[in-house]
């Protein structure tokens, strides 16, 4: 018994320390050691990558440790959603995200830092690059049955390649689908209101609570 | 008289910069440089270089560097609209140009950040025109008003028509490029009187690490074969794009620019190139890109030190701020990079003006800030020795009340010895207090007023408004943009 809370202990600070080489193993172990896959996820992985965001927005943690965080936690869960497929069981994600650059665009920090920040606060992040298509964006979120378009640009003239996606999507009839948001320097909420998306973020740390709020069926963005 | 000590900053040893630049023609021989331009790829086939073409990947011999570097010309000439006033960009001659492309202005009145109009980018021209330590004119911000489409000529268009120096300027898309290059032409009048007498630099990042884009390097071909000079600017973000450490970012930056130097002198051998820098140390803390850390203007000087040991022009992006409002970080952060800039011997140094991590101009700042460059140039002036003797033969002719100030010596150097700044505060407390105890920003505001007052247009700017109009139309058109925006009183 002890033991078996050291395992799931050892794990969530393997997460919150960030060591995505240690954090399988303990995965592993916790699961032969007889937990169940649900059961080390609540327990160990989602406290602990909460801790990691704490962290962060206290300013303890700084970039490294963050990504390193969210790195051990995708690390584990590639390990546990095998072990709960193998089970027939199956994990509720906070929601499937497309995100990228748009096209004629390969500014892609910031869009990297909202992919992780997502991934590490729960959601499954369909990552497509920078300069990517219009097409693209849809084909994917379509296949992937995305819940949340999101899409960065960092130039004032390819701002105007997140209205092609929009447009893109109406014209399959597509777009009541998806959540739209976008972000990037240039780009205000005035101009993400224009455009027809649902949400925008300033930042990373933004971008979750947007995302978090629109799938509850709020609004994005302030 | 013997010529005044060059005050002087470096900041690496002579083997520190032969081990970066031995390391960089490693890199470019052993990692390769991405080139997602297919000219390019061919110019670089053509010349014998190995290419892995499933990924873009060229691998560059040193040889090739090493041959490339001799065809660099160490000097480039800039010249004004009327081509008239020559500006040499190179040995350890100093020219500040606003920083550039930024995409909003911060509000004279609200002081909180905006998008730009045409009429604030007409007023930043205007005013930029009559600041005596800013030598060029870059295009400094992109108006709002304008079709997004055509954003990045616009800005050249405006400032063909409004300014007499030259510029800095840029494309954020390759079809841009050509149009901005004819309005370059039609102002010369031809080509070749172009090529012999250029009148713009074109910016071109590489994107860390270690490759040209599509838009990057077909820019570096373009402007190359009309001798117009491109300014390679390397970015690497500390940790992020590139290695955390400052001397494993130099040798990155250095195998980029080496690659985007290539390209040019392969696309024209002898064709001008500029060796930039604009780095950041990306704070991992914020996320964000500091233009005015310490260890961004480290890299910035280092950048320069080894583009000078190799004898070639210099380019960094210092003399900004990342502050929100022209307060006591902005004049710390631009003050010391346009200082440290200065004593590096940097030829051109883009930033004056520029807020918020390369995102805000504000005129007020501008104003700031062409007294913090006036402070630096005279700074590296030095000490002269003006006279022989110093100063013994005028205390044979100062009276017996050692009145300095009625000698003509006196009168003859003090404005030589001593710089006048325009908006730092020198009066007393009183005259400041009669005044309206004005801060900073409050001084700068009314000179921005002031200044924009004395501004006069150049007469061939007016002359070639119909012939540039013609093409920014022509080319708004194959655009699919209508309509441009009324053109505000210049
Ligand atoms: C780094 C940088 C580059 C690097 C990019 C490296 C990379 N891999 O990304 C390189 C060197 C390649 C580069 C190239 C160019 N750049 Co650049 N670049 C920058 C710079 C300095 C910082 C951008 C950055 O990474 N910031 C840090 C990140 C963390 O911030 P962020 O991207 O804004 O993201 C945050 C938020 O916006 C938000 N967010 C971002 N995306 C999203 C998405 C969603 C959905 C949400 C909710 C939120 C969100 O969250 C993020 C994290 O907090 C900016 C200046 C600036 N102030 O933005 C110029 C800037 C964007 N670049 C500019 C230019 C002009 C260029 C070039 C065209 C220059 C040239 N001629 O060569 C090329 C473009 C090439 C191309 N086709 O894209 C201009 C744009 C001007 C304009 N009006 O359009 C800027 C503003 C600089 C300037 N003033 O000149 N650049």
């Amino acid at each position: 018994m002890a033991n078996e809370k050291n395992i799931l202990q050892s794990l969530n600070r393997a997460i919150v320390e960030g060591r995505p080489e240690e954090a399988p193993r303990l995965a592993e172990e916790a699961l032969a050691a007889g937990n169940q896959p649900l059961e080390i996820i609540e327990k160990a992985c989602v406290p602990a990558i909460e801790e990691v965001g704490r962290l962060w927005e206290a300013g303890d943690y700084f970039l490294p440790e963050l990504i390193a965080g969210a790195e051990a936690m995708k690390s584990a869960m590639n390990v546990l959603q095998q072990a709960l497929k193998s089970s027939g069981q199956s994990l509720k994600s906070c929601g499937r995200v497309v995100i990228g650059t748009v096209e004629g665009d390969i500014h892609d920090i910031g869009k990297n830092l909202v992919a992780s920040m997502l991934r590490a606060s729960g959601f499954e992040v369909i990552d497509l690059g920078a300069d990517v298509k219009a097409e693209k964006f849809v084909e994917t979120a379509a296949r992937e049955k995305a819940d949340i378009i999101a899409m960065s640009a960092l130039l004032t003239t390819t701002m105007l390649n997140q209205k092609k996606v929009i447009a893109l999507l109406q014209e399959k009839g597509l777009r009541e689908n998806f959540k739209i948001m976008v972000g990037g320097a240039p780009v205000t909420e005035k101009f993400a209101r224009e455009i027809g998306a649902d949400g925008y973020g300033q930042s990373a740390v933004q971008a979750v609570a947007v995302a978090r709020s629109l799938l509850a069926g709020g609004g994005g963005g302030r | 008289m013997s010529e005044a000590l060059r005050p002087k900053v470096e900041f690496l040893t002579h083997q520190a910069v032969e081990q970066i630049i031995d390391e960089a023609f490693e890199l470019l021989e052993k990692i390769g440089l991405f080139v997602e331009n297919e000219e390019a790829l061919q110019l670089l086939e053509e010349a014998g270089q190995r290419i892995d073409r499933r990924h873009g990947r060229v691998f560059i011999s040193r040889e090739l560097v090493e041959k490339c570097l001799r065809l660099c010309p160490s000097e480039i000439k800039l010249y004004d609209l009327d081509g008239h006033r020559e500006y040499l960009v190179g040995r350890d001659e100093i020219h500040f140009d606003p920083g550039s492309a930024a995409i909003k202005i911060l509000d004279s009145e609200t002081l909180r950040e905006r998008e730009a109009k045409t009429s604030d980018l007409v007023a930043l021209y205007k005013l930029v025109e009559t600041l005596e330590n800013i030598d060029f004119q870059s295009t400094a911000l992109v108006s709002a008003d304008v079709s997004r489409e055509i954003a990045d000529i616009y800005r050249l268009y405006l400032g063909l028509l409004i300014s007499r120096k030259p510029f800095v300027t840029g494309i954020f898309r390759v079809e841009s490029l050509r149009p901005m290059l004819d309005l370059l032409v039609a102002v010369r009048g031809d080509e070749e009187s172009l090529t012999e007498k250029p009148l713009a630099i074109f910016d071109a990042c590489p994107s860390p690490p270690l490759k040209w884009s599509r838009l990057t390097a077909q820019s570096l071909i373009d402007c190359s074969r009309l001798g117009v000079p491109s300014e390679l600017i390397p970015m690497g973000l500390t940790g992020a794009t590139s290695p955390v450490t400052l001397a494993g970012t130099l040798v990155q930056q250095m195998a980029e620019s080496f690659g985007g130097m290539v390209i040019c002198q392969l696309a024209r051998p002898g064709a001008p190139v500029i060796f930039g820098c604009s780095p950041a140390s990306f704070d991992m803390r914020k996320g964000t890109t500091p233009m005015g850390a310490v260890e961004t203007m480290m890299i910035d000087c280092a950048c320069a030190q080894i583009a000078k040991f190799l004898n070639l022009p210099t380019h960094a992006y210092m003399g900004l701020s990342d502050s929100k409002l022209v307060d006591g970080q902005s004049g710390i952060e631009t003050a010391m990079g346009a200082t440290l800039a200065a004593l590096a011997g940097i030829n051109m140094i883009s930033g004056p003006g520029m807020l918020d991590f390369e995102s805000t101009q504000s005129l007020e700042k501008l104003v700031v800030d062409n007294d913090l460059c006036g402070l630096a140039l005279r700074l590296v002036r030095g000490i002269a020795l003006r006279e022989k003797p110093l100063a013994l033969h005028l205390f044979e002719q100062v009276g017996p009340d050692f009145n300095f100030l009625v000698l003509p010596h006196t009168r003859k150097w003090y404005r030589q010895e001593h710089y006048f700044s325009s908006v730092l505060d020198r009066d007393v407390y009183d005259t400041w207090l009669a005044l309206g105890a004005p801060d900073i920003f409050g001084r700068a505001k009314k000179e921005v007023q002031r200044r924009l007052s004395l501004y006069e247009r150049p007469e061939l700017g007016r002359n070639k408004a119909g012939e540039l109009r013609k093409i920014i139309e022509n080319y708004a058109r194959a655009c699919g943009v209508e309509s441009l925006p009324e053109l505000p009183e210049i």
